[in-house]
């Protein structure tokens, strides 16, 4: 057995080399302030958050060059978590106790977050929450920068409905939970605005989907019995080209059938060829393209850190810098970086948001944020082509669903609760098993 | 008739291009200069921020009567206008070496040189691209050009206003491209329907009979929901049901279609380890990455030679034969011939060889999927009928798995190499003892099975995502057909894939993608617990080695 997979001594090196690192930093340092960066840097999610993690070492650098924090300087503190589930709650109980870090940034599919969510209320730590996600959530020790639905899901098929006269809809999604969650609710508030059970086509495929012709071909036939008929994309990762080339070759346009993506952004547009996508739409908080000096000024520091002029930015990177930004505001708040008294001070922040708005943090840990509906376009960016008018704050628990509908989180006494119930007037607790 | 159910139904889109026709009435009672500002001010609109402002302009800009408007119209369709940030006078651009070639949209004057910070874009939304193409439409109904008259023809069908279907009646009388008149005799049939006379409407839904245009059976569905005489309801609930006959049998032949497809992706992946499994029975777990270099060879030529996409694949195939068969024979001699007679080593080894070959790729050229480009002759569908379209990437890869096919059972039957290879597998002292150098012909059937391999990568390359990971996607659907199939039979893999591709299909409408896939497998293991030996087993001495 002499050819045995080579990969394992090669990770056990690295592992060592990462150990020895990090203990020698714990050792060396007392008078930096600690962040962790809990981003996977291998595996399929490598993709999407090795640029959050550049993004969280660039926020560091730049808050450094502003003279650190509380006199300190900033650390960042860099794990692997390497697409695991299970490993990405190892790696925080590593940071929260080994490297004692103050804050972490981190996470991006929602089967991560929920594996670390037990271990970061176990050791009392802050994460900052990057990514859109379903909602049905809310802890003490969590702050969701992302969209929740109604900041995302919600406004986008308000959108078709005014603008563009959609009266059929194909909730289309990858099989997990994000997924069906999101099309529970948008299922669940399309039946309340009185769209028929036959309006609605629900179809999930697994990851990595690449055989789109049977799916196309119904999504075709289901829009073309007279009603405008728009699909509502929760289809993730690289399963998206295929679809998108499939709904080209069978000559279904923008136009016609129009496909309203929540997880095609900017940096997944940047490998394709966009031709047949034009015209298609995305919803989010954020577009590169938007016009807005404090935008231009971000997307230049970040050529500037990666030393790359054509590296994107998108979403979930303006959620990053949300987010520190209010951590490193409440943190000098709070005169501290203990969890308990950033937790209270960061409640009400404000910070600019970088498409001309303002995001405060609310008492559930959610943000308030602009919703931007854009348009693909051929060079890879989108355009935007409808906006809110105000920012709007997210809803940890949606208004749609039976089960949630009550519940509210509030994390200011005298609730103090991550799912109280408005009718009840009782807390159910803690949401980890 | 009632004309509200049609209104609300294309309410949606756009501001809908009748307006056009009145406008044209109404140009005649407006001064001349003030039109010409209005058209003035509507180009300076057009680079507003507002879609709306935009929208009103190509209202503007298409009733205009200016014959210089369709090309403007056309050029914001296709995105080629942009603003001058100066004057915001829309112009149109052409890359040049200082930057920009401008000239004026309207006047196609030459306005000089400009740099890409003087002029912006103008965007525009799905909702303007639609009213566009009605604009385009009606302002082309009479072009001389066929193609042009064709698609207003379809874009005009189904619109209820009575100066449209004048102008669709005028165009029809002098129509000669038959095409052209069909769509048109669609359009008007479309539109008695909605006549006051019940003779009319009955002649319209007689007329309709046979159509698998969508918006017929639209048309005849919202009629039989408000008709009132009793003929005219019977005439569209017979016409009804035969379009409604008529789409199923096109749907059963789509389904089929996609199911050879499928079946065909399956055999194309198969069908290098029916030979490096079914014929010299090594477990070989590397295959998925066989296909991947495969398919890393077609970027890599696409890459070589930029600007000529179309011809790429052709260099593409031999090259990844090439490159995938002699990587094969690479591993067949440093690797698989010392673990021969040992099937889980192999096994262990082969896995390992599949990881190295990810990682070569991941750190030689990028962890993230590459973008391999079709070819235009690979894009877009051939229309049998309104109601069917067969993708061409997928018929051409249909054929292309039969040819394939047919060219490895040449050479296993046919040839030299193809005889040596089964006197090998078949009895390998007796082969020797014959005089067949057996190591020679395992090096060349395992560099055979992973050139397969690489050809299918090709293929795979135009319809799915080209990384690091993706033979892992189509090790075990491979697997899977080779056993089912019968290892060590090529025929056995080719109906064993279109087979398990066909039930996929059949099964996909009702169960969804995720379910018809567990229960093809669920099926194939019952099927190997009945026959072990798959659909075609082996018989004689060989199959009992």
């Amino acid at each position: 057995m002499s050819r045995r997979d080579p990969i394992k001594p090669i990770l056990l090196c690295a592992g060592l080399a990462l150990g020895v690192t990090s203990g020698l930093v714990a050792h060396a340092e007392d008078e930096t302030i600690k962040v962790g960066v809990l981003h996977s840097l291998s595996g399929t999610m490598a993709i999407s958050e090795t640029t959050l993690k550049d993004t969280v070492l660039m926020l560091v650098e730049e808050q450094n060059k502003k003279g650190g924090l509380l006199g300190k300087q900033l650390e960042a503190v860099v794990v692997d978590p390497a697409s695991d589930w299970p490993l990405f709650a190892e790696k925080a109980r590593e940071l929260l106790t080994k490297d004692k870090v103050a804050a972490v940034f981190g996470c991006w599919t929602s089967v991560s977050r929920k594996s670390v969510l037990p271990v970061f209320e176990e050791l009392n730590g802050l994460l900052f929450y990057p990514v859109q996600y379903e909602g049905e959530e809310s802890s003490k020790n969590v702050f969701y920068t992302g969209a929740a639905p109604n900041q995302q899901a919600i406004p986008a098929v308000d959108y078709l409905r005014d603008e563009l006269g959609v009266e059929r809809w194909v909730l289309a999604g990858t099989d997990y939970v994000y997924p069906r969650t999101t099309n529970k609710i948008l299922e669940a508030y399309l039946k309340q605005n009185g769209v028929a059970e036959e309006d609605i086509m629900i179809d999930y495929t697994p990851f990595g989907h690449s055989d789109w012709q049977s799916i196309v071909a119904r999504i075709k036939r289901f829009g073309s019995e007279g009603k405008k008929t728009a699909v509502v994309s929760t289809i993730n990762g690289d399963a998206n080209v295929p679809f998108y080339k499939e709904l080209g070759n069978q000559g279904i346009s923008a136009d016609e059938i129009p496909v309203v993506a929540f997880s095609v952004g900017e940096e997944e547009l940047s490998g394709i060829d966009t031709k047949p996508l034009v015209g298609h739409l995305a919803a989010w908080n954020y577009f590169m393209s938007v016009d807005d000096p404090a935008n231009a000024a971000f997307i230049e520091t970040w050529h500037g850190f990666t030393k790359d002029d054509k590296r994107v930015t998108n979403d979930p990177m303006e959620a990053h810098k949300i987010g520190f930004d209010l951590w490193v505001q409440a943190v000098e708040k709070a005169g501290t970086t203990d969890t308990d008294a950033v937790e209270a001070a960061i409640i009400g922040l404000e910070t600019p948001n970088l498409t001309g708005g303002t995001a405060k943090m609310l008492p559930n840990h959610h943000i308030t944020k602009p919703v931007l509906i854009g348009e693909i376009q051929g060079d890879g960016q989108f355009a935007v082509v409808w906006q809110t008018d105000a920012e709007v704050p997210g809803d940890a628990w949606s208004d749609y669903l039976e089960g949630s509908k009550d519940l509210i989180a509030d994390w200011t006494p005298p609730i103090k609760c991550g799912n109280f119930n408005t009718k009840t007037q009782t807390c159910l607790g803690s949401q980890t098993p | 008739m009632p004309m509200s159910p049609t209104r609300t139904q294309r309410r949606a889109p756009s501001p809908s291009w009748h307006g056009l026709l009145w406008g044209l009435v109404l140009l005649a009672l407006i001064p001349l200069n003030s039109l010409a500002d209005a058209l003035d001010a509507a180009l300076i609109d057009l680079s507003d921020r507002s879609f709306e402002v935009k929208q009103a302009a190509v209202e503007v800009i298409a009733v205009s009567g200016d014959p210089r408007a369709l090309k403007v119209l056309e050029a914001l369709l296709d995105g080629d206008l942009y603003a001058r940030t100066s004057d915001r006078r829309p112009v149109l651009a052409a890359a040049s070496p200082a930057g920009f070639r401008l000239r004026d949209a309207l006047e196609g004057t030459d306005l000089g040189e400009a740099d890409r910070r003087d002029i912006r874009k103008i965007t525009i939304n799905n909702r303007m691209r639609t009213q566009l193409r009605s604009a385009i439409a009606a302002l082309t109904l009479a072009s001389p050009d066929a193609v042009l008259r064709l698609s207003a023809a379809r874009e005009l069908l189904g619109d209820p206003d009575p100066l449209v279907v004048e102008a669709i009646r005028a165009q029809f009388e002098r129509e000669e491209d038959k095409q052209v008149r069909d769509s048109l005799a669609l359009a008007l049939a479309l539109a008695s329907l909605r006549d006051e006379d019940p003779e009319a409407r009955l002649s319209g839904v007689s007329a309709l009979a046979g159509s698998l245009d969508p918006s017929a059976r639209n048309a005849l569905t919202r009629l039989l929901g408000e008709e009132t005489d009793p003929h005219v309801r019977a005439g569209a609930q017979r016409v009804l049901a035969g379009i409604e006959q008529k789409l199923k049998l096109n749907a059963a032949a789509e389904t089929l279609f996609f199911g050879l497809s499928l079946g065909s992706v399956l055999v194309l992946a198969a069908i290098g380890l029916a030979i490096t499994f079914g014929v010299m029975g090594v477990i070989n777990m590397a295959h998925g990455e066989l296909i991947m270099i495969g398919a890393y060879s077609t970027y890599l030529v696409q890459q070589a030679m930029p600007g000529l996409i179309d011809y790429s694949l052709f260099v593409a195939i031999p090259a990844a034969f090439l490159i995938a068969g002699l990587l094969g024979v690479l591993i067949e001699r440093t690797v698989i011939r010392f673990l021969y007679g040992r099937p889980l080593e192999t096994l262990l080894a082969t896995f390992g060889i599949s990881l190295i070959l990810q990682q070569l790729v991941r750190t030689t050229i990028s962890a993230q999927n590459v973008a391999v480009q079709n070819p235009s002759w690979m894009s877009g569908a051939l229309q049998i009928n309104p109601a069917l379209a067969l993708t061409y990437s997928r018929l051409y890869i249909l054929v292309f798995a039969l040819l394939v096919f047919l060219a490895l059972l040449l050479i296993l039957k046919r040839t030299a190499l193809g005889l040596q290879v089964r006197a090998v597998s078949q009895n390998r002292s007796m082969a020797r003892a014959l005089g067949v150098r057996s190591a020679r012909v395992d090096a060349l059937t395992f560099g055979l099975g992973a050139g397969v391999a690489g050809v299918a990568g090709v293929a795979l390359s135009q319809l799915t995502n080209v990384g690091p990971n993706m033979g892992q996607a189509y090790i075990i659907d491979s697997f899977m057909v080779v056993v089912f199939g019968g290892v060590g039979n090529l025929w056995g893999t080719l109906v064993a894939g279109l087979t398990l591709g066909v039930a996929n299909k059949l099964m996909e409408p009702w169960a969804g993608a995720v379910l018809a896939k567990i229960l093809v497998l669920v099926f194939i293991i019952l099927f190997i617990q009945k026959r072990p030996r798959g659909l075609f087993p082996q018989r004689g001495r060989a199959a009992d080695g």
